[in-house]
């Protein structure tokens, strides 16, 4: 219970101090509709073709605007040495970690949650029938992103480099994790039915999410304090 | 002694390199269905093993400093992984050249290519990442980790061909209930296999070398400094 109570300390700072400045919601939000802007470009969007690729779509907005989530989580602590003093709290670096977690994926799901109505708005789309599934799908993909991204925030945090790094590392590990999220949410949104082929990918999206839970929070401590 | 070791390692897997080019182009004759192309399996499969197995034993490094706090394990590991990518690279690349002349186009993006070169891309951030941090204890522990999120990866990749039905050929190797090679021709791939480990072998030991007088030369240039 004190591990929860103390992730839940640093959860509730990390969301207080966004809904004070609002800087990264609003900043990854606007990059989200920016995203889904430049893709009317990239193909014609009335067309059908947009059913086949929906899933698709919607987790890059989803990924690149999450990076955007990530990599602050960790650099927002640099200033006045604020990170030091967290690493030095009785909070351990599991629960420092776990809480920056919620925090984040509280944020990127509310971005999701806004993208999402204007990307069914922007692109034609109909209001997926099984649309719990989806949400469900969504929460499962996010996770995984959350968890990682989150992890190797905290590794690139000190880097010359910490903008470029981030996304170098992040997407190719993130990849089974959004290749799961892509074909479940294509499928659900095009309202053909789950064969029993696909329920592999919910087994790939969960059991990506708990091994790499697990080992982030076995590691990070590692990560944060060496 | 290690020149020594390194200099046998390496003629002798010259040596049983030139041999099997003897066998697999003279005395293995062509497959029925592909012709002369099947024969870069002899590299394709090895060379995939060997990175595998390379990423398995980098990972295994990376575990040992974290725990022992020793920088030759990150040495290890290190030299390990950028032997292993270069026989990722090569993979790939064979790869590539046989789904060319076979299926006809350079790339597909099935799961297991995909999860090939995930791996690849995977591997470019670790070599990145040690040359974006550079103080050696931080390196080492965030590379450590680094490896072992990267070899999960990897495992995924390995399970990936039982999970998935894929355009890539299914198991051809006995050991894998493959079955789908006759004995005279899979025979190449296993000898082959010894020699890139041990050419794999004799270049992780030239730059865990290196990795060695670097670290001497880091110190040396720490003790100036104190001066």
């Amino acid at each position: 219970m004190t591990f929860l109570r103390q992730a839940l300390a640093i959860a509730g700072k990390d969301l207080r101090s966004e809904i004070r400045s609002k800087e990264t919601v609003n900043a990854s939000l606007s990059f989200a509709l920016v995203i889904l802007m430049l893709f009317s470009f990239a193909f014609d969007p009335s067309s059908d073709q947009v059913r086949e690729i929906a899933g698709g779509l919607l987790w890059l907005v989803y990924a690149f605007a999450g990076t955007l989530i990530l990599n602050r989580s960790f650099a927002r602590e640099l200033v006045n040495d604020c990170l030091d003093a967290l690493i030095s709290s009785p909070a351990s670096g599991a629960q420092i970690f776990f809480g920056k977690c919620l925090a984040n994926y509280l944020l990127l799901m509310v971005v999701e949650c806004v993208s999402f109505p204007v990307f069914i708005i922007f692109y034609n789309a109909r209001w997926p029938a099984r649309w719990a599934l989806l949400f469900l799908v969504m929460l499962l993909g996010t996770w995984g992103i959350t968890v990682i991204g989150t992890l190797f925030s905290a590794m690139t945090v000190n880097l010359r480099l910490r903008e470029l790094m981030l996304p170098t590392l992040v997407y190719p590990m993130l990849i089974p994790a959004l290749m799961g999220a892509i074909s479940l949410s294509t499928l659900l949104i095009a309202g053909e039915p789950l064969s029993a082929d696909d329920t592999i990918w919910f087994k790939l999206l969960a059991g990506f999410d708990v091994i790499f839970t697990m080992l982030s929070l076995a590691l990070v401590e590692i990560v944060l304090v060496g | 002694m290690r020149l020594k070791i390194i200099l046998a390692l390496s003629v002798l897997s010259g040596l049983i390199l030139a041999w099997n080019l003897h066998t697999m182009f003279l005395a293995v004759p062509d497959e029925l269905n592909q012709g002369a192309i099947f024969r870069i399996i002899y590299f394709h499969v090895p060379a995939a093993i060997t990175s595998f197995a390379g990423f398995f034993f980098a990972m295994f490094a990376s575990v040992g400093y974290l725990i022992k706090k020793d920088l030759r394990f990150d040495s290890v590991a290190a030299s390990v992984t950028e032997v292993s990518f270069a026989f990722t690279t090569i993979t790939l690349i064979t790869g590539s050249i046989w789904g060319r002349i076979i299926w006809g186009i350079w790339w597909t993006w099935d799961y297991r290519l995909t999860s090939f070169f995930i791996c690849w891309l995977l591997y470019v951030g670790y070599l990145m990442l040690r040359r974006a941090i550079d103080d050696p204890t931080t390196r080492a522990r965030l590379c450590a980790v680094l490896s072992i999120f990267a070899c999960v990866d990897v495992v995924i990749v390995w399970k990936s061909i039982e999970w998935f039905r894929t355009q890539h050929p299914g198991p051809v190797l006995s050991i894998r209930n493959g079955g789908g090679m006759a004995p005279g021709m899979e025979a190449p791939i296993w000898w082959n296999f010894l020699a890139l480990i041990m050419l794999a072998t004799a270049l992780i030991l030239i730059r865990m070398r290196q990795e060695a007088m670097q670290r001497e030369i880091d110190s040396m240039r720490r003790y100036a400094h104190a001066f």
